[in-house]
């Protein structure tokens, strides 16, 4: 388990239980970027409580601060204020899939192995593995550039997975896909989780995309970015973003992103 | 294109997913069928590049028969293509002439692994550490537009009229190059890679190893293609200044050619300079090629 804190043990006083293996728990989380006249205020005093293998949504303009709350729980920025805890690895995945242009799908997800610690013996098979459990074995010595963009972000799915992970953060992964194969990517990455047990943060600006998959949408409103709403999803799966119900849902959603724009652009 | 989103796997079988990426024409599957016609078409594109370098010799060939039928320059200074020929088919029968060859490409070769070697590490410095690029980044720069022959006096005062001299400016003629492939592959590696790095718990070690080396790769090439040019003129100049007695070398006997007035000798040698230059560049370039056809990079 990680705990990040500052110097300030929270003020509550009784120490609160730990967070179980997969959760993720921010208590007044503040991330202030720079110092004096030119700080930015990117996440402010956040509160939010993963269980582990739920799947959060997190939705909102531009610049409110998604990419900075999810670098906090995947260790890349440190908290100013506030306490992180996290409980097991955290696994990142971004809107380009990054594979490494050099190596082949395969080795790919073997680097993740490697740098994991595991045996050079297993890494093939188990890469060849990885990649059968997002139906790419067929792709494993293709090299990047010889793939699809959503097939590109499958492997760096396998890559996730190779990380052997209980949290995944996603960072609107699906952003730079066309329709049909963002659809596709839903399903492949609830069913990958699914299987896997994983706790997923999913930063997406998309509402509807936020309703399809999330057990819970976390609104993020802008300047400074904190949470200011929450939506608990509890549609049957499977869902489809074409269904009446995702999209009413989304609707109401989109009201309050609106409400939340609207009150600092006007 | 649904059908590149397939997933070989869904349905009934692979089988099936084959089939219709094969009925789609060049999906990502048609590199799997088809390996005969791959070769064929390698072959083709062999033939594309080779013609016209086949014509280009052909044209100069027949300018220079041109020229020394004009009668522009007497044939004791300016032989004819076939003169030459001639001397160059006597020449490969002497035991000299491979023993320049062999002097040549070994100084070369030995000014070259020790400018990679310098130009490598002092490229790592300068990219690793602020102040040493502060101290020397822009001389390197400055290094590498310098004509490598300024050097020569002063190698020769400082090692003599040897084999160190030359193997001095040969490096000095290189290493700046390759320092600045390096330099500049490091300062050019996409952030996203070291971040993805950083994510996927690489070490300082590691970091290097995996991720900012092969992402610097095509510059170091680059820089090695580009020193080995400059590690190649130095030599010759080098051989043409620094003469060594009973020591062969190409530089050397074009030098002699010279002094003797041995007009179809001397471009004789020249064609072998030419040549050797013209493989290594060859070995270089398709080197590089390989690697940027392999990343799906542009390929000129
Ligand atoms: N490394 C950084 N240094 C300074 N400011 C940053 C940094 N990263 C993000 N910010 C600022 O924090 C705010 C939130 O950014 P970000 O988390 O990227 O938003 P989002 O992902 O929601 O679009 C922005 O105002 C951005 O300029
Ligand atoms: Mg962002």
């Amino acid at each position: 388990m990680t705990v990040t804190e500052n110097e300030a043990r929270p003020a509550s006083g009784a120490a609160p239980e730990p967070v179980a293996h997969g959760g993720v728990r921010l208590t007044g989380v503040t991330k202030v970027f720079g110092r004096g006249a030119t700080a930015t205020t990117a996440v402010q005093d956040v509160d939010l409580d993963v269980r582990p293998g739920e799947f959060v949504t997190i939705v909102g303009a531009s610049g409110c601060g998604k990419s900075t709350l999810l670098s906090l729980v995947a260790g890349l920025e440190q908290v100013t204020t506030g306490t992180l805890e996290v409980g097991g690895r955290v696994a990142l995945m971004f809107q380009e899939a990054t594979l490494l242009p050099w190596l082949t799908a395969a080795q790919n997800v073997a680097l993740a192995l490697k740098l994991r610690g595991v045996a050079r013996a297993e890494r093939t098979p188990q890469a060849h593995a990885l990649l059968e459990r997002v139906r790419l074995g067929a792709y494993a010595d293709k090299r990047p550039h010889e793939l699809s963009g959503g097939m590109r972000q499958r492997v760096a799915l396998a890559r996730v997975l190779a990380q052997d992970a209980s949290v995944v953060c996603m960072d609107e992964p699906l952003g730079a896909l066309d329709a049909m194969t963002r659809d596709h990517m839903h399903d492949e990455i609830e069913r990958v989780a699914g299987e896997a047990g994983l706790t997923v943060l999913f930063v997406t600006h998309n509402v509807r995309e936020a309703v399809r998959l999330g057990d819970r949408a976390v609104l993020m409103g802008s300047s400074p970015g904190r949470v200011v709403h929450t939506e608990h999803i509890d549609l049957p799966r499977p869902r489809r973003m074409e269904d009446p119900e995702v999209a009413r849902r989304a609707g109401s959603l989109t009201a309050a992103l609106r409400e939340d724009v609207a009150r600092h652009v006007g | 294109m649904s059908v590149d989103e397939r997933p070989a796997g869904t349905g009934t079988s692979g089988g099936l997913a084959t089939a219709v990426g094969a009925a789609s024409g060049p999906g990502p599957l048609a590199p799997l069928v088809g390996a005969d016609s791959d070769r064929s078409r390698a072959l083709t594109r062999a033939w594309a590049g080779t013609w016209p370098k086949v014509g280009a010799v052909v044209a100069f060939v027949a300018i220079w028969q041109a020229v020394v039928l004009s009668g522009w320059r007497p044939e004791f200074v300016l032989p004819a293509p076939l003169t030459v020929a001639q001397t160059l088919g006597d020449l490969v029968r002497e035991p000299e002439f491979w023993q320049a060859i062999g002097t040549t490409l070994r100084r070369a070769l030995v000014g070259f692994a020790f400018a990679i070697a310098i130009g490598t590490v002092v490229g790592i410095a300068v990219s690793r550490f602020r102040p040493v690029r502060a101290a020397i980044g822009s001389l390197i720069t400055g290094l590498q537009t310098m004509p490598s022959i300024v050097w020569f006096p002063l190698a020769i005062l400082l090692f003599g009229l040897n084999e160190q001299a030359i193997t001095f400016v040969v490096i000095l003629g290189a290493a700046p190059s390759i320092a600045n492939g390096i330099i500049s592959g490091i300062d050019h590696v996409p952030p996203a890679f070291t971040r993805l790095g950083t994510v996927l718990g690489a070490g300082s070690v590691d970091l290097y190893r995996h991720f900012v080396i092969p992402a610097a790769l095509p510059s170091y090439v680059a820089g090695l293609n580009q020193g080995w040019a400059f590690a190649w003129r130095s030599l010759m100049a080098g051989e043409l200044l620094v003469i060594i007695e009973g020591k062969p070398s190409l530089g050397s006997r074009l030098s002699f050619a010279q002094d003797f007035n041995n007009a179809p000798e001397l471009i004789a040698y020249m064609l072998v300079i030419l040549v050797l230059g013209m493989l290594a560049d060859t070995v270089f370039s398709s080197q590089s090629r390989r690697m940027r056809r392999r990343r799906g990079l542009a390929v000129d």
